[in-house]
């Protein structure tokens, strides 16, 4: 299982070295060079000359690279040209508002999502299945920005039961050990502050676990149906076990293993739909950071951001690998 | 907001009708075809797709006002904006800048459709390109082209296209460029898998006991028979387009003028206006929507039509 694991973060090396290679070139793409990028058309070349001393622009590219290099390893992400703090800090602050965010949306694409695409299949062809199917494809294809709106709209301006913006009502004066605005009323105590931010995360929650509920809704029905014809299920009816056996340990045990390769993937959409949903709903998480870092060029964000993405990413898709054996023993690792 | 969309449903296959069982052999694109003909999804998709084109081409005969024309300029008010049937010449109202909705809605669709076409053509060219040497030569050349691909997947796809837009300046072409660019890495995947799944297959085998070259059998075997998935996918790749180009312009990359009539950019503006004024929303994120559902529809009843598991003998 180690050697698994250890195996798995080796591959990944290759891929972080061609990544920040990659985005070390990105930065030094724009036409005419970063500063000019940085500064606008009209800047004097004194001025340029001082941002490519600044941030070494005038050096041999293999000196930047390694120079690169060596502080990522050091944890140092350099420093937001916007904030002029510490990209790593700004991340660290921001990121626990984005984590609560996305959690949110998987419970919900989860909770829902799961039973319904079981049910549509247990009922095959009937109202229930034809509707999920409609369902989905609707949650496909209708952008999440778009949705935001529509949620906005209904729930906070039109029937006004949930706050339309932010993160928390800026009237309540919480006090924030973790960042993560809802464990920290729990934690303190303060119980009221804690229910204003799980209020504030329901409209953007449901807003950015559409798409992957669609997704989840799919995969589950498409699995179930295939999982519910199979012999050993026939057997086990044939031995007879009790359906609801029958049901919890063969079906649906045996069709979860693509639904969860599909949870891990819906990372990536989940993040660029923070980035859309954040912006809808004004809350300030990493998405929005990351909206304003596209605006300003700040590419020191930029870069650490993707790194820190593929990092995640790659990870996600290892625990979605290594949950495999708990599901299914056939596939146990070695 | 890029979406790779599942297989479809493990349901029954569809019977289909006797004319595919008349002995006579049909080929693959013709019997999808007359699949897709009778598959209703598909027809529903067909329409909408072809009525978005024909807004789009038509869009200088259909649109009162010009994309960037603002006729309403004297009738709005920083309080007042006229909605649908408010004001007389404008059907749909008017939005902040006093742009004709209606008319934006129009050649809206053509900068939807250009956008979706040209970066979906880049990315498919891009891709197949890349797919095609990888699946074609193996050896070395696949091994460094598809770990470049895996570094690509690594990045969540909406972001890779932000991260280029950002660097290519505000314009309608960087968004172009970035959305194309970014499906590089799916196309040329599943290309070289196609590709590579065909590779053992009889008449590859054949071809080559014929002592043709191998250029030959890539370029007149291997690569028509693999293009199924990727014909499939480019169908559903416009979708994802559609709704990537919007989120783009949405977030303020795509340049130009403010008023601009592009869906995303509407959106942009309505925000503000959300409680007085939700059509401005409602309206062009329906077209976005919409638009997205039509080449969702066909793609995915093309897909269900070039299945193997699902086609009849």
């Amino acid at each position: 299982m180690l050697r698994v694991i250890g195996k798995r973060i080796a591959l990944l090396i290759p891929t972080l070295i061609g990544l920040s290679i990659l985005l070390f070139l990105w930065v030094r793409s724009p036409p005419g060079g970063p500063a000019t990028a940085l500064l606008g058309e009209k800047a004097t070349p004194e001025a340029i000359a001082r941002v490519n001393e600044l941030y070494g622009f005038d050096r041999p590219l293999l000196t930047q690279y390694l120079t690169y290099v060596g502080r990522l390893l050091q944890g140092d992400f350099g420093v937001s040209i916007n904030t002029g703090r510490p990209v790593l800090e700004e991340f660290a602050t921001r990121f626990p508002a984005t984590l609560e965010l996305t959690v949110v949306a998987l419970v919900f694409a989860i909770g829902v999502g799961v039973p319904l695409g079981y049910f549509a299949a247990r009922y095959y062809g009937r109202f229930l299945d034809h509707s999920s199917v409609v369902l989905s494809l609707v949650g496909i294809t209708v952008p999440v920005f778009f949705l935001a709106f529509i949620l906005k709209y209904i729930f906070a301006i039109q029937w006004g039961i949930l706050p339309p913006d932010g993160r928390q009502n800026p009237r309540i004066d919480a006090t924030h050990v973790t960042e993560f605005y809802v464990l920290d009323g729990m934690l303190t105590g303060e119980y009221d502050a804690a229910w204003d931010a799980f209020l504030h995360l329901i409209l953007p929650g449901l807003a950015l676990g559409t798409i992957p509920l669609a997704i989840i809704v799919r995969i589950t029905r498409a699995s179930v149906l295939e999982v519910q014809n199979a012999d050993y299920v026939r057997t086990a009816r044939a031995k007879g076990l009790m359906e609801r056996t029958i049901r919890g340990s063969f079906i649906l045990r045996n069709a979860m293993l693509p639904v969860v390769t599909t949870i891990g993937l819906q990372l990536g959409l989940l993040i660029s739909g923070a980035v859309l949903t954040e912006t809808v709903f004004a809350f300030n998480g990493i998405g929005r950071f990351l909206r304003d870092a596209i605006f300003g060029l700040d590419y020191p964000v930029l870069q650490g951001f993707i790194i820190f993405i593929a990092i995640l990413y790659a990870l996600i898709n290892l625990i979605v690998d290594l949950s495999y054996s708990v599901i299914d023993p056939r596939v146990r690792v070695q | 907001m890029s979406v790779t969309l599942p297989t479809g449903a493990g349901g029954p296959a569809e019977p289909t009708g006797p004319s595919l069982d008349s002995g006579r052999g049909t080929g693959l694109w013709k019997d999808a075809f007359l699949r897709l003909r009778r598959n209703p999804q598909a027809i529903v998709g067909a329409v909408i797709i072809g009525l978005f084109l024909l807004v789009a081409i038509l869009a200088p005969i259909l649109a009162p006002y010009g994309g960037n024309e603002l006729p309403g300029r004297t009738s709005i008010t920083p309080t007042t904006i006229p909605g649908p049937g408010e004001i007389d010449g404008f059907p749909l109202g008017l939005d902040r800048f006093g742009g004709d909705v209606l008319s934006k809605l129009i050649w809206g669709a053509q900068a939807s459709l250009l956008i979706g076409v040209v970066s979906t053509a880049l990315g498919l060219a891009g891709g197949m390109l890349l797919g095609v040497l990888a699946g074609g030569l193996g050896g070395w050349v696949d091994n460094v082209i598809m770990r470049f691909v895996d570094i690509l997947l690594s990045v969540p796809n909406l972001l890779l296209a932000v991260s280029i837009a950002a660097v290519l300046g505000q314009s309608s072409y960087a968004i172009m460029i970035a959305i194309g660019v970014s499906q590089i890495p799916i196309f040329a995947r599943l290309l070289r898998s196609s590709m590579l799944s065909q590779r053992g297959a009889d008449y590859i085998l054949a071809a080559q006991t014929l002592g043709l070259s191998r250029r030959t059998i890539t370029m007149s075997h291997l690569l028509p028979n693999s293009m199924g998935p990727v014909i499939v996918q480019a169908t559903l790749t416009l979708a994802t387009a559609v709704i990537d180009a919007a989120a783009l312009s949405f977030l303020g990359l795509g340049g130009g003028l403010p008023q601009a009539a592009e869906w995303g950019r509407m959106l942009t503006y309505a925000q503000a206006e959300l409680a007085v004024a939700p059509q401005l929303a409602f309206l062009p994120g329906a077209c976005i929507a919409i638009t997205a559902l039509g080449f969702t529809l066909l793609g995915e009843s093309l897909r269900e039509a070039l299945d193997p598991k699902t086609r009849r003998k």
